[in-house]
């Protein structure tokens, strides 16, 4: 209770409560703008929040991590196009309700699945406090190399169908980490006798250029797209009443969501993939999947939203990011000391409390945003694209220069918009990178402690929790090994 | 979403950028040695050379694998793709300009031409859409330089004011 009550006041000061509804609200804003997403709003406005206190500036991008889904949501079920990358299951089932008339009924659930899913996602956390709090201490320097390890080859894994591009990826990642004045030996690495890149290459300068500056070269040159929403009239809390009738299928999401948040790497668009499969298969009715049906859309949003709270998991409790939000909030928490990981959970408990506190208290916001102005939020996707393209390209250097006001990250960050650019116009993996840079770094920190207490290369996984990471990473090779013989198989067999 | 992700290997153009970013890989495995250090006697793990190299040896394999796959597949060849990339170069001359110019007029008057300039430029001519770009510009330095206080340099004209405007353009604008 004393610590409930010490999280609580961090939480009640004005201008915590005011970051948490301006990320709140601009996140189901930006949400709701096809095209943008949190990844580019929270690229952009990173900088921005490290002039602010740590539970200031992570309440801000909390609130637009996690409420973009809500708003990417309206796009997706009124104009069948999806706000945010990870609605687009949710267009399957939106889209032919809106179509038959029910355009209500599918925001209504939409809003209360992403409620539930974000609300379990939520109580899950804390209900997992304690026990992350006992086992974090146990993670030393071998286990956190081992459990980014596993991150990065679960990431690379993950990308089902380019493995080998993703593995590209996450190679340049770890590369880009590596460049400039490395701090054991005191040497120079891959800097070309230029004193501009002895610091290395910032974090932010790849992330805002590959997700914002590109999103911005994208909606530039390509064609302006307009689109139009009917407005919707009536109540918007019945969807609560439908959730109930389906708690089987948004149980079952929410915990695929909390699973697979958890794990590094993996994220809403397996949880989604997961939950959808599981709502079909055990459906009366898994014929109406894909013509509009309630249960489909519930899996979709509940799985979407309870990923976020759950993927902050690795990262509080090992300083490990899941995926590229992640890796963008763990800057905000070494640019103010603030260093996640074991120590976090013995010494500064009530942070991580009231972290939580602030994500419940985000969703509320947000559903109560939502209730009252959906039909406001449809003016939002009428804006034509490339006008958000311009802004976007605007806000971009708000974000690059404040950094070291330097022309160099400027030109670093265009010249990776580029790249990204093309990327997206091929649908190449970009999350890779950032994570190969992020979790590179601490690999390479991690080994070199680990390796002063270990003489042979038994003695690294002498540990339970390091054996059992160890095991993990063997299995999950060994399974995809399997699985691309058995591939290769048939389609031998089917080429007879 | 796995088919997705195949269908998009496929298409014309995707080898042109692997194969780019696969001799930049070999460039950057050729600067090995000359660009990393290594120290005799010091254990492997240690070695400044040892990430810098598995970055390297990764980008490199991985990419060498997937021309191998996509070569025996199908080879795509675009020029029209090629010429796509070649117009995000123009925004990001504008991009770059915007750098430039922010330090001498400063961030006020740069963005709101910067926003005003570029939808021009994107077609739209109407008094309502260049004053809602111009809008646009006022409200991002109003919410990131007055009222978030992001570090953005005064311009270089602000010099030009006398006493107390100047601090307050310097500050605020």
């Amino acid at each position: 209770m004393e610590l409930l009550g010490s999280a609580i006041l961090i939480l009640a000061r004005w201008d915590v409560v005011a970051a948490l509804l301006v990320g709140s609200v601009g996140g189901v804003i930006i949400g709701a703008i096809p095209g943008v997403g949190a990844a580019v709003a929270i690229a952009i406005l990173l900088p921005a929040t490290f002039s602010l206190d740590p539970i200031v500036g992570l309440s801000a991008l909390l609130g637009i991590y996690g409420s973009s889904m809500y708003g990417g949501a309206i796009p997706a079920i009124l104009i069948n196009t999806p706000g945010t990358a990870v609605n687009a299951l949710t267009t399957y089932e939106g889209t032919p309700m809106t179509e038959r008339g029910e355009a209500r009924r599918a925001l209504s659930l939409a809003y209360s699945a992403s409620f539930y899913g974000a609300v379990f996602s939520i109580v899950c956390l804390i209900l997992l406090s304690p026990v992350l709090a006992w086992i974090a201490p146990m993670f030393g320097s071998r286990e956190i190399f081992l459990a980014a390890l596993l991150g990065v080859i679960l990431v690379v894994l993950a990308h089902r169908g380019q493995i080998l591009l993703a593995g590209m990826m996450a190679g340049f990642g770890i590369w880009l980490n590596t460049i400039g004045l490395e701090t054991l030996q005191y040497s120079q690495r891959y800097t070309f006798g230029q004193t501009w890149l002895s610091g290395g290459v910032d974090l932010i300068v790849v992330v805002l250029g590959l997700f914002a500056i590109s999103q911005a070269f994208v909606l530039l040159v390509e064609p302006d797209k307009r689109a139009h929403a009917e407005p919707i009239t009536g109540g918007l809390l019945s969807g609560f009443k439908e959730l109930a009738v389906y708690k089987r299928v948004a149980a079952a999401s929410g915990s695929f969501g909390v699973m697979m948040g958890m794990i590094p790497g993996v994220g809403e668009f397996t949880a989604q993939f997961l939950s959808y499969t599981y709502a079909q298969k055990t459906s009366k009715t898994p014929e109406a999947f894909g013509k509009g049906s309630p249960e489909g859309l519930i899996a979709s949003e509940t799985a979407n939203n309870a990923v976020p709270a759950a993927a902050m998991i690795p990262l509080l409790a090992l300083g490990i990011p899941g995926e590229a939000l992640t890796a963008m909030m763990l800057s905000v928490f070494y640019v103010h000391n603030v260093i996640p990981g074991p120590g976090l959970f013995q010494n500064q408990l009530d942070f991580v409390v009231a972290i939580y506190l602030a994500l419940l208290v985000l969703n509320v916001l947000v559903l109560v945003f939502l209730l009252f102005s959906t039909n406001i939020l449809l003016k939002v996707i009428e804006i034509p694209t490339r006008f958000i393209g311009m802004a976007v390209l605007t806000l971009s250097f708000v974000g690059v220069y404040s950094l070291r006001n330097s022309a160099i990250d400027c030109a670093m960050a265009a010249g990776f918009g580029i790249l990204g650019f093309i990327m997206k116009r091929f649908s190449l993996p970009i999350v890779p990178v950032i994570l190969g840079m992020v979790l590179g770094g601490i690999m390479e920190n991690k080994l070199r402690t680990s390796m002063m207490r270990v003489k042979t290369p038994f003695d690294f996984v002498d540990r339970p929790i390091a054996f059992l990471l160890f095991l993990i990473i063997i299995i999950v090779l060994a399974s995809h090994a399997l699985g691309l013989w058995r591939g290769f198989r048939s389609a031998r067999e089917s080429g007879r | 979403m796995t088919q997705h992700r195949e269908e998009s290997i496929q298409r014309p153009g995707v080898l042109i950028f692997i194969a780019l970013f696969v001799l930049f890989s070999i460039f950057l495995l050729s600067q090995l040695s000359a660009e990393t250090r290594f120290v005799p006697n010091g254990k492997l793990v240690e070695q400044p050379r040892f990430w810098p190299a598995i970055g390297v040896l990764l980008m490199v394999g991985f990419g060498l694998a997937q021309i191998a796959l996509r070569w025996r597949a199908k080879a795509g060849w675009d020029p029209g793709e090629v010429a796509v990339w070649l117009r995000a170069f123009e925004y990001l001359v504008w991009f770059m300009a915007y750098v430039a110019v922010v330090p001498v007029l400063g961030y006020l008057a740069t963005t709101i031409a910067f926003t005003t300039s570029l939808a021009f430029r994107q077609g739209y001519r109407g008094v309502r859409s260049l004053g809602a770009a111009a809008l646009l510009g006022l409200t991002i330095v109003l919410v990131f330089k007055t009222g978030l206080s992001v570090k953005i340099p005064g311009g270089a004209v602000y010099e030009y004011l006398h006493g107390p405007l100047r601090n307050f353009m310097i500050v605020n604008f």
